[in-house]
């Protein structure tokens, strides 16, 4: 991208110090309350919430985190959340990536219109409550498997899927391929997908936070304590104000818990429950332009 | 004949119809079964008889819900809410990406994109959560900053002034450097030959901006556009639903909010199926109006 070196003209200074003016600022607006969660959370509260607390943490303390390592309600959360995020991405990929693969194919004559119902179901759908009753119907509500079934396949992902597999995949290969007697499926398995690691990483992350973030469908069709994810843990801590009783069950007890450190266990959760997503999120930004880019090729 | 050739092409791709067999038999229960289930918004439910059994009652209770006396604060927050969002939020995203497309530093850039992207990834609750402990007007450090600036207590949550805004920017934050790369891929594609032959003409960089970035990603704001006025209805119910609060509720009910509480929390099925159909349809006639004035007025559209 390196151009030719500009002689700086003071319409290009001027240029410049804008540009670092607006960057800074842009910036600081996004990455200060995330620093600021963080040492809010090792911070004494009252100075906290007495504003004192600014750019450093004061008054360390990690009574927060103490409190949260000690509340069954997280643990519970955070095993079910693993679950339905592991099981449920996996799932997704299988369910997606073959699917992508066959879409791609243009000797498939019922592509077009395989295509056009999934597309389709992008701009419109039945609503709430007739997939509220189905699930009902189908007694999926209240299981482990409403986490994972309904939602195995994404349109969006597929066509980023499918629109990868037609611009990467020549056709020459498949036809090299078929002379040696390889079927579709040994030629998906053994050529298609070990080309496909950068696409594969992108729909995987895409679908993975997806599951980690999800609380509506908890909220909708989860009943029970012992299946709700982090999510609805984190909304009665977060926002209906169920303080911690002390790594008892259920809260709701306020008695015995002091007020002043509601703060600092809210900031605290926050971090516990985004920390798998920040530890994720390096590793995995290089593939994010990629993926969108696939995506956004005309389809 | 016809009938024999095209059971030859299933018998020759029958791995092919097997690999899509899942996604294609998941589509079909649990997006198309609900579609026929549609039904229920002009049927009387009846919890015996299932999704079609109940009585036919035709457009009773989509006249129900124009009667009823929440229609017009409903509307008027669905609309509000969307509209702000789409007039400051769509903008904001292209704004970006023109101001990173002209870091020319390449560790520079990294890192700030690095930052913009992270809040997308934090989940709608956890940012909610943030919403409240930062706005507290007591204890929160925007509260605080307020305060310093002379706004005094303002509770920016439960107030029905500022519960839009604060929506709307809570909004761009979280989301904007997200929706900022589609525009940056689409900047990246733009002839480098004619940054190199403006220059030779004399233009500086804002004219370049003006005059090349600009237009490069017309095509994308296009589409993109005419998504987002599909979507004009259906705003994000769960940070609404989440940031709701007593104080804020005459600004903050909107159609998708309203649905829930009939639907799932009360029990009237048909009733919040017809408020929910009227949604959609109102999506798509704004999606195939946008598209039908976008094909005319620059030949880029969906469908």
């Amino acid at each position: 991208m390196e151009r030719i070196r500009p002689c700086l003209g003071g319409g290009e200074i001027l240029f410049r110090i804008v540009l670092v003016i607006v960057c800074a600022v842009i910036f600081l607006t996004v990455a200060y309350p995330l620093y600021f969660i963080i040492i809010a959370s090792v911070s004494d509260s009252t100075l906290v919430s007495t504003g004192k607390v600014l750019l450093f943490p004061k008054g360390t303390s990690f009574f927060g985190y103490g409190e949260i390592f000690k509340d069954e309600r997280i643990w519970t959360g955070y095993r079910n959340t693993l679950f339905y995020t592991s099981v449920g991405t996996l799932v997704n990929l299988l369910f997606t990536l073959p699917a992508a693969y066959v879409l791609s194919r243009k000797e498939f004559k019922a592509r077009k219109y395989i295509m056009f119902a999934f597309v389709f179901t992008m701009f419109f759908n039945g609503g709430l409550i007739p997939t509220y009753l189905l699930m009902k119907d189908l007694h999926l509500t209240n299981t482990p498997w409403v986490f994972i079934v309904p939602f195995s396949v994404n349109v969006f992902y597929l066509i980023i899927a499918r629109t990868f597999f037609e611009s990467t995949l020549p056709s020459e290969l498949y036809e090299a391929a078929a002379m040696d007697g390889c079927s579709h499926f040994v030629y998906f398995v053994k050529v298609a997908l070990p080309l496909s690691k950068a696409l594969i990483s992108v729909i995987g992350l895409y679908y993975l936070v997806g599951h980690w973030n999800d609380f509506f469908t908890a909220l909708i069709y989860i009943r029970d304590n012992e299946l709700k994810p982090l999510q609805i843990i984190l909304r009665d801590i977060l926002l209906s104000n169920q303080v911690f009783a002390s790594g008892a069950g259920t809260g709701g007890d306020s008695g015995g818990y002091a007020q002043k450190y509601a703060d600092q266990i809210k900031y605290g959760v926050i971090i516990v429950s985004t920390l798998p997503i920040l530890v994720l999120y390096p590793f995995l930004q290089k593939y994010f332009e990629k993926g969108v880019m696939i995506g956004s090729i005309k389809g | 004949m016809r009938t024999a050739a095209k059971l030859g092409t299933v018998k020759r791709d029958y791995q092919l119809w097997l690999m899509i067999l899942p996604a294609l038999a998941t589509i079909f229960i649990f997006n198309y079964i609900p579609m026929y289930g549609v039904q229920l918004a002009f049927r009387d439910y009846d919890f015996s008889k299932g999704l079609t059994g109940g009585e036919w009652k035709g457009l009773f209770y989509f006249q129900q819900f124009i009667e009823s006396y929440l229609f017009s604060d409903l509307m008027r927050n669905t609309f509000l809410i969307s509209l702000a969002t789409i007039i400051i939020g769509f903008p904001a995203p292209i704004i970006l990406a023109l101001v990173l497309n002209q870091i020319r530093r390449k560790a520079f850039k990294n890192m700030m994109q690095t930052t913009v992207y992270l809040p997308h990834f934090i989940s709608v609750i956890v940012l909610v959560g943030m919403l409240n402990v930062l706005l507290s007007p007591e204890t929160g450090i925007v509260g605080h900053l307020m305060k310093a600036i002379g706004l005094g207590h303002i509770n920016l949550l439960a107030s029905s002034n500022t519960f839009i805004p604060t929506y709307v920017i809570s909004d761009i934050w979280q989301h904007c450097g997200w929706n900022s790369i589609i525009y940056l891929a689409a900047l990246s594609s733009v002839d480098p030959q004619l940054y190199d032959s403006s220059k030779i003409d004399g233009a500086n960089r804002w004219q370049t901006i003006r005059y090349i970035d600009f237009p490069a990603l017309m095509p994308t704001i296009v589409i993109l556009f005419i998504l987002s006025m599909g979507g004009i209805l259906s705003t994000g119910f769960e940070k609404i639903f989440l940031m709701q609060n007593a104080l804020n509720l005459p600004v903050s009910e909107v159609i998708a909010t309203y649905v829930y509480k009939m639907g799932i929390v009360s029990n009237q099925f048909s009733y919040a199926s017809a408020i929910g159909l009227f949604n959609t349809l109102i999506n798509f006639i704004f999606l195939y109006t946008m598209n039908a004035i976008s094909r005319r007025v620059s030949d880029t559209s969906l469908f």
